[in-house]
């Protein structure tokens, strides 16, 4: 972490190009320490760590709780936590486990395996969470219990209700198609990833393109037209480079001449495929862009930020808080559901411990992504960065072979490392 | 002036009776006043006097527990500050009310933001049209890519009366709008309300500046402890009066008699 501490203090002197660049220094600061976290293990694992395999696993791995990270951001702009999204994911992940295996088999008729089962099950996971989280909104807006109190009383509940649901059993093995969702078992493959990647690589110049162009439109100031193009081919490669990496990894020989067999096939000699984008990376993309959008350029997102800022001031604008507070939970509570997809999904089954302590690793990703805890700071992508960072410290001690004691002991301590590094980065740049 | 107002012009605003009391305490206490257009009035009093309080009923911050406002004429229902806003009532709040992480667009559109045909905000756009009330009402004004916080506190200010003046208020509540400037933005805001009156926008104007009244206002209402204790000319008065009023809560005519 004293790279992050260095990168800060080097920052001032180069200003002028990043500034030029318009790109956000913590960002950056950020992606300097997730990189330095990368290198370091990389060496101290003789190279296993930035493997085409490590980085498939670890992007799987960081996507449940990258999922919920990004909607905690909301909840802490807003001035509250939540601290129930662990025991809510295993409540949608109880659910949707009963849903496909017992009751639509049961109560429908529906044999397991039917094309339908999967996505029924996955209405249902979602309408769970969003109704769940509306039901602590309300609690927290309208009857003013403090969202610390609402949702640590929700840990208990909800933790305990996906127990007695399973009666505190593991459901599985479940639907092939959900399962698709959790990372190994659902990949585009080779060709869909480089489709995938060039779509993204076309919509990022389009943003780009269009930004300047509106910016032009009203006659403001714009980067030089070099920048522009450094920024594209900075963010092309990223896009690219990422493609190429999970590409990488090859489906290992005997997982291939299995699955040949099973067809009644021979496999051909010297054939490979890859795995290439999970779909739950997918997924997570996706999400990521919408809830920028969310964040950035919807009404919604304006106001939970203003009221993050000042919550009189958004009232006296006409702002309805409450209901406002109302929607921020149950936007929480459907990305816990849709994280419990991914989660159970990876684990092709629903176990009675899932989700435990994710709450702690959503609020400590948001916040070593810069969201602030007094209120009205966050960014989606700072707070996926964030979870990336976390896995990466954890799946690279465990490789490296720190005991696990130690490794929650360095995770730990690198939160309120984080948030000090932060709280001297705002009072040296005075503010946001 | 006020003579001529009070014969047939129907008034923007009057607040009639109103009552308003926070655990036991009546913090505004059967108070009438009234705004007619192009009018500025001020409102005097103490602190806890009660003024801002009456004001924020207005402004629909508050609700009044009894009494009625009627603006133009018309009998209305502030249950919130959306239902002002759409009066034409706006206000501008002695704390300011700005969202401190906000650049200046979005405070100035906050609840109303322009939107692109999608239905996203149109952060351009509001930049654009926030650079052309900046220019009217304070050229100096260039921090548009910085949140509030990073705005020194004349700054801010123009921000918040850019808020009120951007979507052509009738009827502007101005809350102490100088309590924290220097004089030269203090001349300024005192020339906006000369030109605000003139273009016949009616103002209540809070204060605690004696001075500021009797310069900007056509009338002044005094309050004391949540009561009215009259409302008079301003031309009519002295400072002295104004004084009386406020320490002692007597009017100068009943004084004289």
């Amino acid at each position: 972490m004293a790279q992050t501490d260095t990168n800060s203090g080097r920052a001032p002197a180069r200003k002028n190009i990043f500034h030029t660049l318009e790109i956000d220094l913590r960002l950056l600061g950020m992606i300097g320490a997730f990189i330095a976290v990368c290198l370091v293990f990389n060496v101290l694992t003789d190279g296993r760590f930035l493997t085409p395999r490590n980085i498939f696993n670890l992007t799987i791995q960081t996507v449940s709780v990258a999922i919920m990270a990004t909607g905690m951001v909301f909840i802490i702009v807003t001035r509250h936590i939540d601290l129930s999204v662990g025991a809510l994911l295993a409540t949608c992940s109880a659910v949707m486990a009963m849903t496909q295996t017992e009751w639509l088999p049961n109560a429908l008729g529906l044999e397991f395996g039917h094309p339908l089962i999967p996505w029924i099950a996955i209405g249902v996971g979602l309408l769970s969470g969003l109704v769940i989280g509306a039901f602590h909104g309300y609690l927290v807006g309208y009857l003013a219990i403090p969202a610390f109190i609402v949702t640590l009383g929700g840990l208990l509940v909800w933790r305990n209700v996906a127990w007695y649901i399973t009666s505190g059993k593991t459901i599985g093995p479940l639907d092939e198609t959900f399962q698709k969702f959790g990372g190994i078992n659902g990949t585009l493959g080779a060709t869909g990833s480089w489709i995938v990647g060039g779509l993204a690589l076309l919509g990022a110049l389009y943003g780009l393109y269009a930004a300047r162009r509106n910016k032009v439109k009203h006659g403001f100031p714009v980067k030089p037209v070099w920048a522009e193009f450094l920024l594209a081919t900075i963010i092309g490669a990223a896009i690219l480079g990422f493609v190429a990496i999970l590409n990488a990894y090859e489906v290992p020989t005997r997982v291939l001449q299995r699955t040949f067999e099973r067809a009644g096939l021979e496999m051909p000699e010297g054939y490979t495929q890859s795995y290439g984008i999970p779909i739950s990376v997918l997924l997570l993309i996706f999400l990521a862009i919408a809830m920028t959008i969310v964040a950035r350029r919807t009404r919604f997102g304006r106001y939970v930020f203003a009221t993050g800022g000042n919550p009189d001031a958004a009232e006296l604008s006409g702002i309805n808080t409450r209901w406002l507070t109302v929607k921020i939970f149950a936007l929480m509570g459907a990305l816990c559901a849709l994280s419990a997809v991914v989660a159970s999904a990876r684990l092709t089954n629903h176990s009675n411990d899932i989700g435990t302590l994710d709450e702690l690793r959503v609020i400590a990703a948001a916040v070593i992504g810069g969201t602030a805890l007094a209120g009205g700071i966050g960014t989606i992508h700072g707070a996926i960065l964030g979870a990336l960072i976390m896995q990466s410290l954890q799946s690279g001690m465990a490789m490296v072979g720190v005991d696990a004691p130690l490794q929650n002991i360095v995770v730990g301590s690198v939160l309120v490392l984080a948030v000090l590094i932060d709280i001297v980065y705002r009072k040296r740049t005075g503010g946001a | 002036m006020a003579q001529v107002q009070k014969q047939g012009v129907t008034p923007l605003v009057e607040m009639r009776d109103i009552c308003i009391s926070f655990g036991g305490v009546h913090a505004v206490d059967h108070v009438s006043v009234d705004l007619y257009p192009g009018e500025v009035v001020g409102l005097l009093g103490h602190n806890g006097a009660g003024k801002s309080t009456l004001i924020k009923i207005l402004s629909g911050a508050y609700q009044a527990d009894s009494g009625e406002i009627h603006v133009r004429g018309k009998k209305a229902t502030i249950t919130n500050p959306r239902d002002a806003r759409a009066l034409k009532i706006e206000t501008i709040y002695q704390t300011l009310a700005l969202a401190d992480n906000l650049d200046a667009a979005s405070n100035l559109f906050l609840g109303r933001e322009l939107v692109t045909p999608l239905g996203l905000v149109d952060d351009d756009a509001m930049e654009a049209e926030t650079r052309k009330i900046m220019a009217k009402l304070n050229p100096n004004f260039k921090k548009f890519n910085d949140p509030v916080s990073a705005l020194s506190g004349g700054q801010r200010q123009s921000v918040a009366i850019a808020r009120a003046v951007y979507f052509d208020a009738q009827i502007l509540i101005m809350d102490e709008p100088t309590a924290a400037l220097g004089p030269h933005e203090t001349q300024m805001v005192s020339e906006l309300i000369e030109q605000l009156k003139a273009q016949g926008i009616g103002i209540f104007l809070i204060s605690h500046d004696i001075h500021d009244v009797m310069k900007l206002c056509d009338r002044a209402s005094v309050m004391k402890n949540g009561q009215l204790v009259g409302t008079v000319d301003v031309d009519d008065v002295t400072d002295d009066d104004l004084l009386g009023m406020i320490i002692l809560g007597k009017k100068p005519g009943v004084a004289a008699d």
